[in-house]
């Protein structure tokens, strides 16, 4: 399949500071990819390179097999900003009739578009008396305009309440199995290990790790962490059995191992039967993995 | 055209919510009477009638309040887009920054010409309520509304570039007042003090008709009182209007519109959201 958005050995300076290294990927129609990265690890940048914004030093970008920001590029890519801004001035139904316009859809369809992001009932207020999180589905739903190819969410759900980051999600779900890529970057790393396919680690302008997050999961090889509540009158035994454990004032023995020793370890502490009260697992989460990679050089 | 039309219509409905609409009619109706009512006095045996000398009149008051409201309305055109952060996504719609900038100066267009229209209108309707002969300035009436249309384009193209130079609202505000100060009022000023120390000479005579186009409020004056044969009714730089031909001082209105954007163009083309 051929990939809406190729990037490749992107380079981008602003006077002395290296804001992107070197970036390739490549988003096929459909894919879903978050991007992650610390504030100024070139997410922002990347996504107005694009969005054809600002301009590049060195590499390649193509847009649909076009230059980013060409006109016929823009026709295909919608975009949401973070902290999306209108004006205050006019209603949410005026503002999306201008933005169809300018996509040269019928006006006629602003009224659907904000019942589709849960704002029909606004759609005649000016967007000044909205709260951030209606002024972010405004954004939203600017984005739905047309049938868009790439869709780029610069922290589209900030803002949102978790009913509506849900329904988001949804939408986007939608957009992708009609073919449209999906490029955003969020600081919620919970929603976007639930709801994409593919994860981009930026950090410091180089794209330090990417793959779907059972790949990273394996790559990145972090210790797995056991937590052992010992049966009254058990804690000293069990903390002279395993003396790499660290005892914590809550009674809970806290243990940690790679992935191959998981499962001796766990046989182990099985096997001390009436000892142990419980036993809970606890995997590497997102947090832990994204820090390893985003702390990888030197950060 | 029709994304133009469309930010056009955008850029109209914001304006009148913003009460620039009725500011700038309100303000025009509002000196224009004002003026009708102070130049009624002396007109009887000027030889011409009451609304060509009511033209003459309000052509002198064109000149401040025109590129005032112009500049007024403008300033805030790039700036405020960049302020309030709306232009990054609206740099990513499939619409040229030139197509923007037509849009936004299509409606502007549009205010200044309802309220130049109905401003000269209320003077005018006075002046033939006192002399029902005052109908025969009704060509000078009408040459001095879309004049002072094109003098605002000029005013507005030149407000949108001062606010894409600015990028932020007060500086660009700033940078208006200037230009304005410039243009229309120290420009004059220095001539006529150039006027007195020449006592006719050679910058009299060879220069100052070249410095009175070079300045879109004068060709606009100058253009005005010569076509109305009104200059005897004028004082000041008015005075000599009489000698540069008409296609001159008309050229000069024409083209300062279309330097005036292409400088807003380029101006706005160097804005990196």
């Amino acid at each position: 399949m051929t990939p809406t958005l190729t990037i490749s050995r992107l380079t981008k300076r602003f006077q002395a500071v290296e804001a992107l290294k070197s970036v390739s990927l490549a988003l096929e129609p459909g894919r879903r990819a978050a991007l992650l990265g610390h504030n100024g690890a070139g997410k922002s940048t990347m996504m107005k390179i694009v969005l054809g914004l600002i301009p590049f030093d060195s590499g390649e970008v193509s847009v649909c097999g076009m230059a980013p920001g060409s006109p016929a590029a823009r026709t295909q890519v919608a975009y949401l900003p973070e902290n999306v801004a209108f004006h205050p001035a006019l209603t949410g139904e005026e503002q999306l009739r201008h933005y169809l316009a300018l996509r040269g859809e019928s006006p006629r369809l602003a009224t659907e578009l904000l019942a589709r992001v849960g704002l029909g009932h606004a759609a005649r207020r000016r967007i000044g008396t909205y709260s951030k999180g209606m002024r972010q589905r405004v954004g939203l739903a600017q984005t739905l305009i047309g049938r868009p190819r790439l869709l780029v969410l610069d922290e589209p759900t900030s803002g949102l309440d978790p009913v509506s980051r849900r329904d988001f999600y949804d939408l986007l779900d939608g957009l992708a199995a009609e073919g449209t890529a999906i490029l955003l970057s969020s600081h919620v790393l919970t929603e976007v290990e639930a709801r994409t396919d593919r994860i981009l680690i930026l950090s410091g302008g180089e794209l330090v790790a990417e793959g779907t997050l059972a790949d990273l999961r394996t790559r990145a090889a972090l210790p797995v962490g056991l937590s052992v509540r010992p049966a009254p009158g058990h804690a000293p035994a069990l903390a002279a059995m395993f003396p790499e454990g660290v005892q914590g004032e809550d009674g809970l023995l806290r243990l940690g191992c790679s992935q191959p020793e998981k499962l001796p370890l766990l046989a182990r502490i099985a096997a001390l039967g009436s000892a142990v009260a419980d036993l809970d697992v606890i995997p590497p989460s997102l947090e832990d993995i994204y820090s390893h990679f985003s702390r990888r050089d030197g950060q | 055209m029709n994304r133009i039309l469309a930010t056009a219509a955008g850029e109209f409905r914001i304006a009148f919510r913003n009460r620039w609409v009725s500011i700038a009619t309100g303000m025009m109706v509002l000196f224009a009477l004002v003026l009708a009512a102070a130049g009624s006095a002396p007109t009887g045996d000027v030889g011409v009638d009451r609304l060509s000398v009511t033209v003459a009149s309000l052509t002198s008051l064109a000149v401040y309040l025109v590129p005032l409201l112009a500049l007024l309305m403008s300033f805030d055109a790039v700036a405020g887009e960049v302020e309030r952060g709306t232009l990054p996504l609206l740099l990513t719609y499939p619409v040229s920054r030139l197509q923007i900038l037509l849009g936004k100066l299509l409606a502007h267009l549009a205010i200044l010409g309802l309220a130049v229209t109905l401003g000269y209108g209320a003077a005018a309707l006075a002046a033939v309520w006192f002399d029902p002969g005052a109908t025969a300035g009704l060509g000078a009436l009408w040459r001095l509304i879309w004049s002072s249309v094109l003098l605002g384009a000029t005013f507005l193209g030149t407000g949108y570039a001062l606010s894409a130079l600015a990028r932020r609202p007060s500086g660009a505000a700033g940078l208006a007042i200037a230009l304005w100060l410039v243009a229309v009022v120290l420009y004059d000023l220095a001539l006529l003090a150039l006027i007195v120390t020449d006592r006719g000479g050679a910058f009299t005579t060879q220069a100052l008709p070249v410095a009175l186009l070079a300045n879109p409020a004068d060709a606009f004056r100058v253009f005005n009182l010569s076509a109305a044969q009104a200059v005897s009714a004028a004082g000041g730089l008015g005075g000599a209007a009489g000698t540069i031909p008409l296609w001159q001082s008309s050229a000069s209105l024409l083209l300062w519109p279309l330097a005036a954007i292409a400088l807003a163009a380029a101006a706005f083309r160097k804005v990196t959201p």
